[in-house]
């Protein structure tokens, strides 16, 4: 009886696998399909909608067509929930059928991805905008590829900045998951090699609402605050703050001062002026490249339109990833054939122009790049943008530390109390 | 409550003379499909012990919604079979523990996706899975506790809420959910904070990958089956015309001798058993948990899902799930992408404004209009 069971549910497997490769062939011809999924729902749906526009912009600079090929775009939502996200994910793949896959959007998510990537060998993922150093440091997919940098090596060069403005003890205010844990080692890394003191960090839930706990725990000696927060977090952490009468100078992380929070309506919003943050993108960079990725995005997607005054991290990161996949699909003429081998090949050894410069990717399949440390200014006309005061080139995902050395970054990795 | 009283309440009780025309009118439907049933060796190899009370119960439209719910895995897509089938399946059997409480019961629970959560975050954290903190015991040890476990918290919940009612309940459960929520994402020795734990599979077991769509989506169909088929049963026991007893009238029941207190708790364990299943099932479909499964949407999706699909009858619950889950999945590709919520939202309103009872009373509306005359099983509540 056992046995019968075993081969009778093993013989439907094949027929199952069978109607699927028959099901494959008689794709041949028709769009080439590319899903893509951000979080159009929950605390980053500001965010994900840019990161869609940004993916996008890629797409229609080249009128929709790679090697002669039209292509299509499947998109899918999810709402920062690593379970939502494989699920949407598991839609495009096995239900729409795409042969390439862009996204997820945040940490938590793209760590769940990439699992399931391992799963469907025969599609190629690229990130969207995820920053969890996991995803391509431990317990790597072959046919994950992240075309932008993470969030560890999105903080580089902070640390030497928060040492120059004279920030000696900083008390760290993050979210309470994988991204943040990058943000803080990356911050930390630099900062404590330089002989900077982090006394105390604060761990919030991601979507508090209420902060009075944390701003009780600010110790009076502390002469700087790290406020690496997202969206509409980031925006209640600022009015509480200010609303408790707190003055310290403050540092962002990479999502704290992007477009979505600095084109926050409040009028608390002036206090953001002065800050120093590090990130992949910085408003102000005078790049030709970049100068023609912002003219392009505004042009497509006006403020009238629902657009951000300057494309968003998540547009930049969306358009990077969604812009290696048509490269590469471009490189190889749109030769998707043996498993997507030669594609792979093209994204592995592809030196990618984005606005920012020239990315490479290393043995993990992750980006080598650039970083921007920024300060907040305000223009003639009130809006709020960020100034480059240094741009870090080529950096890696151990942070310029060995191998063997690196630690991956979390709750109590680094210390330097 | 001894033995001689649940027979008493049967014997004398109204509720007692309702069922039984009730029984013979579906054992004699059952005689007319018995040779059906009988030619399907599935049901009779899974539930030998029974195979009595199925005989009694089971009639035409069972055996051929029986039929499909087995065939539908050879010829729908394996993304159809393991995301849209299996997943409607899962919530189905939560949602049955809401429906079971608040349909038979009188008690509408919030709590009850915590209790499935308890039970995934006890195979997580017992079992194996990528995290460290993982203990990696036996899946055969891992599934009776965490099912234990899960029976443990909903007693918990249910002795604290049993004395209030309505809205009480709803908001004490609420908070019990919520207080949950945050209690998994902030704790990192047992629950592993804002991460949860990845990669938690199904066993391998005679040979069998249980993560593979077609044989998850038979297994999730057992326990559905198991589930559906137990609470029909335990609704017509003693126990069962108690509970229903509580619900229509608690003063007259505790006058009559019974421990109303006893019973409504007692009907928070069996739903807690019920949501367990679904839990570990849940952990075993997505592979992974983190504190977003068990937050407050999800909290109201298990009610919403009840509701959907009707209260009045335990099918209710997966034929709500069904729609839940396909909506959730394609709702997307009808409308501009960024908008697809409000198509969910709206099919919701239009069910439940058209249709109190959800789609089952839907369904029993167009009985109604284009068929023989037909009483839901459940005896309606009636006012003191």
């Amino acid at each position: 009886m056992k046995l019968s069971k075993r081969i009778w549910i093993r013989s439907m497997l094949c027929a199952a696998a069978a109607a699927a490769v028959s099901g494959t062939a008689f794709a041949q011809g028709a769009p080439l399909k590319i899903g893509l999924l951000a979080t159009l729902e929950g605390p980053f749906a500001a965010g994900g909608a840019d990161g869609m526009r940004g993916a996008e912009l890629a797409l229609s600079q080249r009128g929709g067509v790679v090697a002669g090929r039209k292509i299509e775009l499947i998109k899918a939502s999810s709402n920062a929930q690593p379970d939502v996200a494989v699920n949407a994910t598991r839609k495009l793949v096995e239900q729409d059928k795409v042969e390439i896959m862009v996204g997820p959007l945040s940490g938590g998510e793209g760590i769940a991805v990439k699992d399931y990537s391992k799963t469907q060998p025969q599609v190629t993922f690229i990130n969207g905008g995820s920053g969890a150093q996991a995803t391509t440091l431990v317990n790597t997919s072959p046919n994950f590829f992240r075309f932008n940098t993470e969030g560890a090596q999105w903080m580089v060069g902070l640390g030497k900045a928060a040492m120059d403005k004279g920030f000696k003890r900083t008390m760290i205010i993050a979210e309470d998951y994988a991204f943040p844990y990058s943000q803080v080692q990356g911050f930390m890394a630099e900062y404590c090699r330089l002989g900077g003191k982090v006394p105390v960090k604060a761990w919030v839930p991601l979507g508090a609402k209420d902060y009075s706990s944390v701003i009780a725990r600010i110790p009076k000696d502390v002469d700087s605050l790290l406020v690496i927060l997202g969206g509409a977090d980031a925006v209640n952490f600022l009015t509480q703050y200010e609303n408790a009468g707190g003055d310290l100078p403050m540092m962002g992380g990479s999502i704290t001062v992007s477009q979505d929070v600095l084109n926050y309506k409040g009028k608390r919003r002036d206090s953001l002026v002065g800050t120093i943050s590090a990130g992949p993108v910085a408003d102000n960079f005078d790049g030709a490249d970049w100068k023609a990725f912002v003219a392009d995005y505004r042009k497509a997607y006006p403020v009238s339109a629902g657009g951000f005054p300057s494309p968003s991290l998540f547009a930049f990161v969306y358009y990077t990833n969604m812009k290696a996949a048509l490269d590469g699909l471009a490189a190889v003429n749109g030769d998707l054939s043996g498993g997507q081998a030669k594609y792979r090949e093209a994204l592995s050894k592809m030196v990618l122009k984005t606005p920012t410069g020239d990315v490479r990717l290393d043995s993990n399949r992750q980006a080598i790049g650039t970083t921007f440390v920024t300060e907040v200014v305000k223009d003639a006309q009130g809006n709020l943008s960020t100034k480059v005061s240094r741009k870090v080139d080529n950096v890696d995902q151990t942070l310029g530390i060995k191998k063997e050395d690196f630690q991956m970054g979390t709750r109590d990795v680094p210390a330097c109390p | 409550m001894s033995a001689a009283k649940w027979r008493r309440a049967m014997n004398t009780g109204l509720t007692g003379a309702r069922v039984r025309p009730l029984m013979q009118a579906s054992a004699q439907s059952a005689a007319r499909a018995a040779p059906a049933a009988a030619a399907d060796p599935h049901v009779n190899s899974d539930a030998p012990r029974w195979l009595k009370f199925l005989w009694r119960t089971l009639s035409a439209r069972h055996v051929f919604v029986l039929a499909f719910v087995l065939l539908l895995p050879f010829v729908a897509s394996p993304f159809f079979t393991y995301q849209v089938a299996a997943q409607s399946l899962i919530f189905g059997i939560i949602a049955l523990s809401l429906s079971f409480l608040a349909g038979y019961g009188g008690m509408v629970s919030l709590a009850q996706m915590s209790v499935a959560g308890m039970a995934g975050y006890a195979v997580a954290a017992l079992g194996a899975s990528g995290t460290a903190s993982s203990l990696g015991w036996h899946w055969g040890l891992v599934v009776p506790l965490a099912l234990l476990i899960a029976v443990v918290f909903s007693t918990l919940i249910g002795w604290l809420s049993v004395r209030t009612d309505g809205i009480y309940t709803i908001m004490i459960t609420l908070a019990i959910g919520v207080a949950f929520y945050y209690l998994v994402l902030q704790n990192y020795t047992v629950f592993n904070g804002f991460q949860g734990f990845q990669k938690v599979y199904p066993p391998t077991v005679w040979g069998i990958n249980w993560r593979s769509p077609m044989p998850f989506y038979f297994l999730c169909l057992f326990w559905a089956l198991a589930g559906y088929f137990a609470i029909q049963w335990l609704v017509r026991t003693p126990f069962g015309i108690a509970l229903q007893g509580t619900r229509d009238n608690a003063r007259r029941m505790n006058s009559l001798g019974f421990n109303v207190t006893a019973t409504r708790v007692l009907a928070y364990a069996v739903s807690g058993l019920l949501a367990g299943v679904g839990g570990v099932l849940l952990v075993w479909y997505n592979g992974l948990i983190s504190p977003g499964s068990v937050g407050t949407g999800w909290l109201i999706n298990v009610l919403v899902i009840a509701v959907l699909g009707g209260m009045k009858h335990p099918i209710g619950a997966f034929l709500g799930a069904i729609v839940f889950i396909l909506l959730q999945t394609f709702a997307i590709d009808l409308i501009d992408r960024e908008r697809f919520n409000l198509v969910i939202g709206g099919v919701f309103l239009a069910i439940v404004l058209f249709s109190p009872d959800g789609l089952l009373g839907l369904w029993a509306k167009l009985r109604m209009h284009f068929g023989p005359s037909q009483v839901l099983t459940s005896t309606p509540r009636r006012q003191p």
